[in-house]
């Protein structure tokens, strides 16, 4: 739990004309779990893009695991051992589970070993095994987004980009996968999550940042914002209304 | 005994073509040869339109490419000095044999389609669409004014007619083996991972750029093997022949059959190939005693366009989808491909 994996500093992307995120610095330790929040536009997704190398940043750097990792391709960053569990699940639909899953591994190494890896795959998330020779655009949305997080598992990476695993998803599976997202947490998996879902996302994480259109408005550990949800909901919202979410914590 | 069956299917293939020269008429024996080469050419479309989703209508223009260039390194010299006098001095002096000009033209293609794909593969979609086509138009036009090379608009002729039942038979099976085998590795699934979801894979790592110019590259060199033996089997063509027309027959074989799938492009080959013989055949009237058909031209081909919008309202993904026989499929392959619900 003491030293950085990852730390981003003064980090700024634009989309064209469009300022996505202005002076975004965040730090995750290592073994920690971090939660991004923050309504529809905000830039959390930005992020991780930015980290993952799917866009490239304008300013600003991104440091993982002492390593300057803000100009490589995105291949070099999944080889060092980042997953990114895009929004939207992106699973490959006309592929089958079992396809999905190898290609997770396609940077690793450790070929002998990917098989078992998959088999553990198998026993977190038992439907998907049942659905292994299916096509993953046959699955349930809930299926897709287990199939999402295992297929970025398959890396075995040291650092986990969760971008909305609870997005359109049914709640009986959405505490399943983040009862997933708990178990891995204690094997000592770094997490940064983005969640919109601000109650079970601050359940999950040690510490929270909030961003509002590209920059962070608020930071803090889960449990503080937890007790504090006024501060979250103005955060989020630039006002001082509260939220269903907010009211519920 | 892995292989045992490999080798019986590969010896009675051999032994077949062997013999079927002597047997068939010429006439089958010719179809038999088209349909060969249009195997080889619809397999290797099938390799960056179905299996990579680069939608490529500039394949005849490497065919093209092909066939000129192991034409004009087979022409004997003292047909070179009739046909194509101004010929620069180092084509000019000697001749190849078949099997270094058709390789060398299928070499020639990749290195033309590695250039090109540079730029062109970062395209997608339609994009990717239009631009291949642009290829094989500037192809079309480079083959007409460069006289030189190519008698331009007029035929080419007088190359050696090399292409038999047996070298068709082989190549196909070299291509077929070798695509199936590029398909269905590690290295074809991050192909089909590409088309599925460019963003997606390279999420987890996938170079997608790469990977399309790799596939590109390796579907022109087997186009212009096809290109080669197509040439040395008509012996005489013009740039006419290498054009839109042949372009749609190969997208329409391709499509009909299924375009991620290798049985599928043979087996669209085979259909059309067949029915528009067949067809072709029945036309000119036929009388079976009690009924009599008159001469009706053109109806093979009307036919054969309502067969096509048949199987496309009803089966869009084509007869076989993305779907193989377990034959070209590898054993840790087949496990993890969907099981056939239809077939």
């Amino acid at each position: 739990m003491s030293e950085t994996l990852l730390k981003i500093e003064q980090l700024e992307v634009n989309y064209g004309a469009v300022r996505a995120l202005k002076n975004v610095s965040l730090e995750v330790k290592s073994g920690e779990v971090v939660a991004l929040l923050g309504a529809n536009g905000a830039g959390k997704s930005t992020t991780l893009r930015a980290i993952s190398g799917l866009v490239k940043a304008k300013s600003g750097g991104i440091t993982y695991a002492n390593q300057n990792i803000a100009r490589l391709n995105p291949t070099q960053i999944v080889a060092l051992g980042v997953s990114h569990s895009p929004e939207g699940r992106r699973v490959f639909p006309g592929m089958t589970v079992l396809e999905n899953l190898r290609l997770g591994a396609s940077q690793r190494n450790d070929k002998e070993n990917i098989q078992a890896d998959i088999d553990r795959m198998f026993e977190m998330f038992p439907i998907l095994s049942e659905r292994k020779t299916q096509t993953a655009g046959t699955l349930s949305g809930g299926e897709q987004q287990m199939l999402a997080l295992t297929r970025a598992l398959m890396n075995r990476p040291k650092m986990l980009l969760l971008d909305e695993p609870s997005l359109g998803i049914a709640p009986l599976i959405v505490r399943q996968i983040f009862a997933t997202l708990a178990e891995l947490k204690k094997t000592g998996t770094t997490i940064l999550l983005v969640e919109q879902n601000v109650n079970i996302a601050l359940n999950l994480a040690d510490r929270a940042y909030v961003l509002r259109t590209g920059e962070i408005v608020l930071n803090g550990s889960a449990s503080e914002l937890r007790l504090n949800s006024e501060r979250v909901a103005q955060a989020y919202l630039g006002g001082g209304i509260e939220t269903q979410d907010s009211r519920a914590a | 005994m892995k292989y045992s069956r490999l080798i019986f299917a590969l010896g009675a293939l051999l032994g077949f073509t062997l013999l079927v020269p002597n047997i068939l008429p010429q006439y089958l024996v010719r179809v038999l040869i088209v349909m060969g080469i249009n195997i080889i050419l619809v397999a290797s479309l099938g390799l960056s339109n179905g299996f990579t989703g680069v939608f490529s209508l500039g394949h005849v223009g490497f065919m093209a490419l092909g066939a000129y260039s192991s034409g004009i390194l087979t022409l004997s010299v003292s047909k070179k000095l009739a046909y194509l006098p101004d010929l620069p001095g180092f084509l000019a002096g000697y001749n190849l044999p078949f099997l270094p000009a058709t390789i060398l033209a299928g070499l020639l293609c990749a290195a033309v389609a590695f250039l090109i794909g540079i730029p062109l593969m970062r395209l997608s979609g339609n994009y990717v669409s239009v631009a291949t086509l642009g290829f094989l138009v500037i192809v079309n036009n480079v083959l007409i004014n460069a006289e030189t090379l190519t008698r331009g608009a007029r035929t080419f002729t007088g190359i050696p007619d090399f292409t038999t039942l047996p070298w068709v038979v082989a190549w196909m099976v070299v291509t077929l083996v070798v695509l199936s085998r590029i398909a269905y590795s590690p290295f074809g699934r991050a192909m089909r991972a590409t088309r599925e979801d460019g963003i997606a894979a390279q999420g987890i790592g996938i170079q997608v750029l790469p990977t399309r110019l790799i596939a590109f590259t390796i579907g022109a060199f087997f186009a212009g093997i096809g290109g080669a033996l197509y040439a040395h089997y008509l012996v005489s063509f013009s740039p006419a022949t290498f054009y839109i027309a042949m372009m749609v027959t190969q997208l329409t074989m391709l499509v009909l059959g299924g375009q991620a799938s290798l049985t599928g492009a043979t087996l669209g080959v085979v259909i059309v190939t067949v029915l528009s013989e067949l067809l072709r055949n029945l036309e000119r009237g036929f009388d079976l005693g009690f009924v009599k058909l008159p001469a009706v031209f053109g109806a093979s081909q009307i036919a054969l366009g309502l067969i096509f919008i048949l199987v496309m309202v009803f089966r869009p993904q084509g007869l076989f989808g993305d779907r193989e026989i377990k034959f070209v499929e590898s054993k840790v392959e087949r496990n993890e491909r969907p099981v056939p619900d239809h077939l």
